[in-house]
């Protein structure tokens, strides 16, 4: 089960990552999870919202440069070892990760990561095979 | 077909001597007949007598589209206005609009380039041409219509726009060869699909298409889509109209009409003209034309030039296609820059052409620097850095390889490039120069 992240891109000025957190609060969109990945000159911002489809929208139409990614939210046992575990069985099947970053709030008892894969299926079909919990979009946007 | 063999194809020293001879006559004719050029030769020290071969010619004055508007209306005629047979009009965006006058003789030279134009692009005697440029003051309809009319081919003189008849035209009269706007006849192309017209069907061979600028890529589009070949013709009303340059079916550089309209490139900053294959500004003097001969006339477009034979026969030399306009041409470490080769990198690259501009600064007794910001669109970004530092690696690349200088590219966010009325500011310069 796939979920969706904006990245939007970035210069490295002063304020641009406040631009887009205000504007997304203020039409009373929450982020779940955000990171940030820089360059010299530019970043890339990537975040999880509660209403992605809103969220494009209204960043497009403020002239930023918006695309959908698809990744995966898993939930990964919050104990030493946890994520250990997790990254073996990828390590063993050839499933390489672009990058990964963490949920703002817990789902449950467990931490939740985003993972953006260079083959999002192929790793779904490791992960199902390996019982790993993937979270779905509905329930990213009851949290 | 080579219309007219005896200057198409003649010998390199046989084609100097006739450029000679009608300098020789050219200079007193304008020293005597239009006080404007008077003064410009007297000015530059110039005595008509002096005048003795084609080689005269780079002590001459240059003449531009300043001057054209400047001495609007007939302050550039060596012609009695009751010896002009038809004039042409061109609106600019600025101030006077631009005049030309044909004498008799003029427009029987106007007919002879073009039928050259014809003859190379393929055409002869007896075949079917569609005219789809505008008749009337732009001098593109009336122009291949002279040219039509001097080969002797059936002429179908539809004018542009009516896309739907000329459609129906088409199919009834099947011709051979149309003449219009490479983009008229791209938008004609999707008429003719949404009218159930496949435009492969037809007995089409060729295409002339000019007036605007287009490219490789939009070639092979209309050869693709028309089932014909696409040749390039170049003109400006300035000059003659249509009828300055054509290419032949090799597609390998324009010929020019140099028995006529003699070429030379310059460079827009010294004057000089720049070593054979250089890129510089395409500069035309009107040997035979009476009722206003053009001396050094600067057409604004950057071309270059190559005199080798080309394999149809014809010795006339080639120009490049246009590669963009003078008008925004910085030096950086003594190389001309045009934005237009950077467009050209970036259409290559992305499709469609990104906003962009050109920074040029200089550090106290360091080089140069040139920096290109590029706006990130949509349909290139990817959340992925790597992504996007391959997408500026290979953009810098191609641009250093155009330029042959060192080149910063930074990406930067949509709309952060100023704009002045909706088009970008190219070049910043901020050298203290
Ligand atoms: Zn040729």
């Amino acid at each position: 089960m796939k979920i969706t992240q904006i990245s939007i891109f970035l210069e490295n000025r002063k304020g641009r990552l406040y631009d887009v957190c205000s504007l997304l609060g203020q039409n009373d969109i929450n982020i779940r999870a955000l990171t940030i990945a820089e360059t010299e000159s530019f970043g890339v911002l990537r975040i999880v919202v509660d209403k992605s489809d809103q969220a494009i929208r209204l960043l497009r139409d403020n002239h930023f440069v918006a695309n959908f990614t698809e990744v995966v939210a898993i939930e990964v046992p919050d104990q030493p070892g946890g994520l250990a575990s997790i990254l073996k069985i990828f390590a063993d099947n050839d499933v390489n990760i672009e990058y990964m970053y963490g949920f703002v709030e817990k789902f449950s008892d467990k931490a939740l990561l985003v993972m953006r894969f260079e083959d999002t299926d192929f790793a779904q079909q490791i992960l199902a095979k390996h019982n790993i919990h993937v979270v779905a979009e509905k329930d990213i946007q009851g949290l | 077909m080579i219309w007219r063999q005896d200057v198409e194809c003649a010998a390199p020293a046989d084609l100097k001597e006739l450029q000679s001879g009608y300098l020789k006559k050219l200079i007193p004719y304008i020293y005597h007949n239009c006080p404007v050029y008077q003064k410009k030769l007297d000015a530059a020290g110039v005595k008509p007598d002096n005048i003795k071969s084609i080689d005269d010619l780079k002590r001459l004055p240059f003449t531009t589209k300043e001057d054209m508007r400047d001495y609007y209306p007939y302050g550039l005629f060596s012609a009695p206005q009751d010896q002009i047979k038809e004039i042409h009009v061109s609106s600019g965006t600025t101030g006077n609009p631009t005049l030309v006058g044909y004498t008799k003789d003029d427009l029987k030279l106007w007919g002879d380039v073009m039928a050259r134009v014809l003859g190379c692009a393929g055409a002869a005697p007896g075949d079917t041409i569609q005219i789809a440029y505008g008749y009337g003051l732009f001098t593109g309809g009336l122009g291949f219509h002279y040219g039509a009319l001097e080969m002797g081919l059936r002429i179908i003189p539809t004018s542009s726009g009516q896309t739907a008849r000329q459609l129906k035209l088409m199919q009834d009269f099947k011709p051979k060869i149309i003449a219009c706007t490479p983009s008229y006849v791209l938008y004609m192309a999707e008429e003719a699909k949404d009218m159930g017209i496949d435009p492969a069907q037809g007995n089409w061979k060729i295409g002339i298409f000019g007036a605007e600028p287009w490219s490789d890529a939009m070639r092979h589009e209309i050869e693709s889509i028309w089932n014909m070949l696409a040749t390039d013709v170049y003109g400006l009303s300035e000059i003659i109209g249509p009828g300055v340059a054509q290419e032949c079916h090799h597609k390998d550089g324009l010929h020019i009409f140099s028995d006529v309209f003699y070429p030379e490139v310059i460079d827009p900053k010294t004057g000089a003209q720049v070593p054979e294959g250089a890129d510089g500004e395409l500069t035309i003097t009107t040997l035979t034309k009476q009722g206003i001969p053009l001396l050094r006339y600067g057409t604004r477009d950057v071309v270059n030039i190559r005199y080798e034979k080309c394999r149809c026969g014809r010795t006339s030399p080639r120009i490049s296609k246009i590669k963009g306009r003078t008008d925004d041409m910085i030096v950086v470490r003594g190389i001309n820059v045009f934005p237009s080769q950077i467009e050209h990198v970036l259409v290559g690259i992305e499709g469609t052409q990104p906003h962009y501009q050109i920074i040029v600064d200089r550090q106290a007794h360091k080089l140069d620097e040139v920096e290109v910001m590029v706006e990130v669109e949509q349909r290139f970004f990817s959340d992925e850095i790597k992504r996007l530092n391959e997408i500026r690696d290979k953009i810098r690349r191609e641009i250093e390889n155009v330029l042959s200088i060192g080149v910063k590219v930074t990406l930067v966010e949509p709309k952060t490039i100023e704009r002045s009325m909706g088009k970008s500011k190219r070049i910043i310069d901020k050298r203290a120069l």
